[in-house]
This record gives structure tokens, sequence and C-alpha cells, in this order.
């Protein structure tokens, strides 16, 4: 157990330390931040004294450790377009992500384990089928697509729903559903699959012929079992989300770090963009280092093969 | 002398391969699923290679007297616009009809880059293990770590967006499922008979990647390329709704989705039809995906989803 976690933790950081070199490379082909921050009419002699200042012209290993080692002190360097710490920035607009990224995991679980238990329980029946064939759609559905439609339905058409912001509970309906509908379908589809192969299992078998109530079988021993590759993928989907929470929020303007990032872009911000990047991907590796401990806790046999 | 050990044995393997494609092409029509997604996919490959056939029209010619013409069903409507015009009266059909040229394009060429890629170092890694295992292994780790979205959005923004770079950073960003996949395939065919054999004959290594291992990886290969063209093309229509897909005016289905969500109360079917079209393209992709898996897959076989 200590050697599996020793290993696993020091997978997170070579993993953090080559997210941040890649992101740190890409920036610097972007070319010259120097010319970004002067104004248009700078002369040669300004810009060279700001480069230098800067240590752009120090060779790029040393550049790289200095941006490192501020990193590690929280230190992601300024926004060039508001003037202010980066950090600052994302940390402003991370809740608001972590609300919707949470409520669209929170919908596709609560919605989709239920759905893929009884459709694997009731294998064949009209209610598996058309969960199913709805799962199917559900995976086809580009999410920005999916809000745009529920903005036509709820909004413009019924006007039941706000078509943007952040704050009430009404607001946040949308863009959850928006973004967690193809991990329902996904979790769906997973859970019945996981679930028809647990049931044909000896000790499923057993427990039946032992006269355990069905639901016990179904809850207690077959669930459980069936949650461990529904936990893995449900980690692995949280990288998905973050990708998924730079368009939702475009479409529903939703104050988030994905608007942020995007902004960023279209203003040529690359220390913003760079920073947001490397704080979203450390937040999806501390994630995944997550996943793997409520793994070790679901399955007792990782951390036994681990030890032989 | 035991050359043609390893030439019997590998025929053998090469046999069965085909056997196994011919079962599989017979699973495959077994399948409703499958037959209805591989149909439709065939249909949208076929109109977006030659709608200009039967539909020929230019994608860009404005018609600003027509402007946000609906549907021809609806009232208002007529047939010289069979889905409506955009707001600088562009026809929506024939818009839709090149937007799908684009997207399967980007999606197939992505593809194939995140494929080929994927399978040198997938080869390298597992045949020859080692240190090159490690290191190939250990960037594969970061960049499955790195968010998909955020590695293309954040690439495009340094190289800026030209269809050549949406296709190299779609494919580059995704050559770790297929790398990881077929590391996997090859660690156990290469314990097989077939290649010890080839290798105790003392045939050079490249050789019996290439023609001994490689062809018996197909399989999980070809399942996961279709699963990927329809993430792709999805990724593809996400990055252009943001503006950073193919440049304008260029029409994508990204794009005609931004632009039309500005219509959104007067136009439906701006924001409606080109995702529509989207949809229909990955489900179909999917199903054939679907039926492919369990036709490749023995295992699955006999279990009905």
């Amino acid at each position: 157990m200590g050697r599996y976690l020793l290993k696993r933790l020091w997978h997170t950081v070579y993993v953090v330390v080559g997210i941040s070199i890649i992101s740190f490379f890409f920036i610097h082909l972007s070319g010259d931040p120097v010319m970004l921050m002067l104004p248009g009419d700078a002369s040669m002699a300004e810009v060279e004294t700001l480069r230098q200042q800067l240590g752009f012209n120090d060779p790029l290993y040393v550049q790289y450790w200095r941006f490192a080692s501020h990193a590690v002190r929280g230190d992601l360097g300024s926004s060039l377009y508001h003037r202010v710490p980066a950090i600052d920035l994302i940390f402003e607009r991370l809740p608001a992500s972590l609300e919707l990224a949470g409520a669209a995991m929170l919908i596709a679980l609560v919605v989709s384990i239920p759905l893929g238990i009884v459709s694997a329980v009731k294998r064949g029946s009209l209610l598996d089928m058309t969960s199913m064939l709805g799962a199917l759609f559900g995976l086809s559905m580009p999410h920005f697509w999916l809000g745009i439609m529920l903005i036509l339905l709820f909004s413009v058409t019924l006007g039941w729903l706000p078509t943007s912001g952040r704050g009430t509970l009404a607001q946040l309906v949308m863009p959850s559903i928006a973004l967690g509908l193809s991990l329902m379908a996904m979790f769906a589809r997973l859970t019945r699959s996981v679930m028809l192969e647990v049931l044909s299992q000896d000790y499923v078998r057993t427990a039946r012929a032992k006269g355990l109530r069905e639901k016990i079988v179904i809850g207690k021993h077959a669930l459980k079992n069936a949650l461990i590759p529904l936990v893995t993928v449900a980690g692995m989907q949280f990288g998905f989300l973050i990708g998924g929470t730079v368009i939702i929020e475009t479409v529903f303007a939703w104050p988030g770090v994905g608007r942020l990032v995007v902004q960023a872009i279209f203003s040529r911000d690359y220390p913003l963009v760079q920073a947001t990047v490397l704080v979203l991907a450390v937040i999806f590796v501390v994630v995944n280092l997550l996943v793997d401990l409520i793994y070790l806790y679901l399955d007792p046999q990782i951390s036994y093969l681990e030890q032989k | 002398m035991s050359r043609p050990v390893a030439t019997t044995e590998r025929f053998r393997h090469l046999r069965a391969s085909l056997r196994l494609w011919g079962e599989t092409l017979r699973a495959l029509a077994r399948s409703p699923g499958a037959v209805v997604g591989g149909l439709l996919f065939a249909l949208i490959v076929a109109c977006s290679l030659c709608f200009e056939v039967f539909y020929a029209k230019d994608p860009l010619a404005q018609e600003l007297m027509a402007r946000l013409t609906p549907p021809f069903w609806q009232e208002g409507g007529s047939l010289a616009y069979p889905l409506g015009t955009d707001n600088l009266g562009r026809d929506v059909l024939v818009r839709i009809l090149y937007g799908s040229r684009v997207s399967l394009m980007v999606g197939f060429a992505s593809v194939l880059v995140a494929c080929g890629s994927g399978i040198v170092l997938g080869l390298i890694s597992g045949y020859y293990g080692g240190r090159a295992d490690n290191v190939i292994m250990r960037v594969a780790d970061v960049f499955m770590a790195y968010p998909f979205m955020l590695l293309t959005i954040s690439i495009i923004a340094v190289l800026g967006n030209s269809i050549f770079n949406l296709i190299l950073v779609l494919g580059l960003s995704d050559w770790v499922t297929y790398a990881r996949t077929i590391r996997g395939s090859v660690l156990s065919i290469k314990e097989k008979e077939f290649v010890l054999a080839a290798r105790s004959v003392g045939t050079r290594n490249r050789v019996i990647l290439l023609r001994h291992v490689f062809p018996n990886v197909l399989s999980p290969i070809l399942v996961l390329g279709t699963v990927r063209v329809a993430n792709i093309i999805i990724w593809e229509s996400g990055l252009s709704f943001l503006g950073m897909g193919v440049p304008p005016p260029m029409p994508t289905w990204g794009r005609m989705l931004a632009e039309g969500r500005v219509y959104i109360t007067d136009a439906w079917w701006l924001v409606t039809l080109p995702g529509l079209a989207i949809m229909l393209t990955i489900l179909s992709i999917n199903l054939l995906g679907d039926g492919l898996r369990d036709a490749l897959d023995p295992r699955l076989r006999n279990i009905p989803r």
C-alpha cells in the first residue's frame, strides 16, 4: 500500500512537470511577448531593455527554471491584458467552473447508474432498449449544440429558463444538463455492460442460491464490483468536463475559467493561457490521484498485487 | 533451414486473420445497428464527396434579398432554398453539405495522423521495451493527463488556425490512445511462436515488426479509429464554434452554429440543422463502431448488448 502510494505520487509529480514543460514551450513558440507588452511605436532600444529586464535573452532552460521555480511558489506570472497576477484571476473564476462541472457529473451519475442497473437486470425489455437508444443519441450530440437546443426550447420558445449568467439554480440547469448528457449516456452504457458481466459471475449465483433477496444481490454484491470501472472512467472523464466547460461556458456566458481562457486566447494574453492550462491540468492530475485512492479502497486486490 | 517454419507459421496466422475478417464482416452484416449506421455513413460520405452533381451551388454566394428565408416547408420558404438561408442570404443546405466535407476530411486526416504516430510509437514501445518503452510511456502519461481540449486550444492559439494546423494538432493530441492500445497488443504477440521463429532465423527487427507483428494488431486499431473519428469531428466542430477551427470563409458546421446563434430568436433552422448534421454523422459512426467492436471481440459476441 505504501509503495503503491509512493509510486502514484511520483507519477503525479513527473506528469505535472511534463505538463509544465509542454505548456512552457508552446507559449514560447508563440513569439515575443515583449512586442505585445509595449506600445507599437516603441524603439528597438526599449524592446531590448525590457527583454533584458524580463530575462527573455537567457537560454530557454534558464527561463523554464525561473518559470517553474516561480510556479512552485504560486506565482504564474501576470495577465498582459488584466495586469493582475494570473493566479488571482483563475482562482476568482474557478468556483464557477467547478460548480458547473460538479453539477454535470452529479446529474450524469444520478441518472445513469440506476438506468444502467435496471437496463442490465431487465435486459431486452422496452426500458432497456429505449434507454440504450437514448444513450446512443446522447453520445452523438455535441454538447454545445445540445446547449443551444436547450436555449431554443426552454428560453426562446417556452421562456422558462434564463439563457445565461450564474447565480441562481435556474441558471445552472441548462449548462449542467448540456455538459452532463453525453457523460450520462456513456456511464449508462458502461454501468449496463459491467453489470451484465458481474451478474454472470459465480459469486452472484452463489448469493442467489443461498436465498438472498434480489435487492441485496444486486445492490451489495454486484454493484460494489461494478463500481470499480465506473469510478475509473468517471475520474478520467473529468478531463472531458474541463474541456467541455470551455465551450459550454461560452454558450451560456458562464463566468468560469473556460471562458477566461477563451478570452485570453483571443486577446493573445499568453501568460494567462499558460497559467490556466497549467492550473486546470494540475487539478485534473490531482483528481486522477484521488480516483486511484478511491479505487484502492474499492478494490483491495490492487494493493495486494502491488505488494507481491 | 528453419525459415519455412517461420513462414508457414506466419501464413497460418495470416489465414486465421483473414478468416477473422470474413467472420467480422458477416457479424457486422447480422447486426441491424451496424447495417443502419454503415448505410447512413456511406450516404453521408457520398453526399459530401459529390454533392455538386445534384446540388451545384456556391456555399459563399450571398443573396441579401433572400436573407433569413426559412426552410421550404415553412411559410415564406421556397424550394430555391430547401433548408433556408442565413443572415447573409447564403444557402444553408449547400453550406451543410460543404461542411460535411470539411468535417469528414479533418476527422479522417487527424485520425490518420494520430493513428500513424501512435502505431509507430506503440510498436517501438511494445516490441523493443527497455528505455525506449519507458520514455514513450512516460511522455504518454503526460499527454494523457493534459486535458485534450485545452491542449488543442493552447496549440491552436499559438500556431494560428489553418486546416493544416488543425489536423496536425488534433492528430498529435490523440496519439496516446493508439500507442497504448498497440503496445498492449504487441506485448502479447511478440511472445508468439511465429515471432520467436522469425527472430531465431535472424530476421531483422524492422521486418518482424512490419510483416509479422503489425498485421496482427490491426483489429483493435480499427475499432479505436472508428470511435476516435467521431470524437475528433465533435472536437473540430467545437473548435470551429469557438472560432479556432478551420478559418473563414470556408463553411464548417461549428462556425455555422456560432454564426446562427445570434439569430436564434428569428431563425431556428440556423442553429438546428448544422447540429443535426453533426449528430447524424456521429450517430452513424457510433453505430458502425459499436457493431465493429462486437464483431471483432468474440468475447462480446454472445452477450446481447
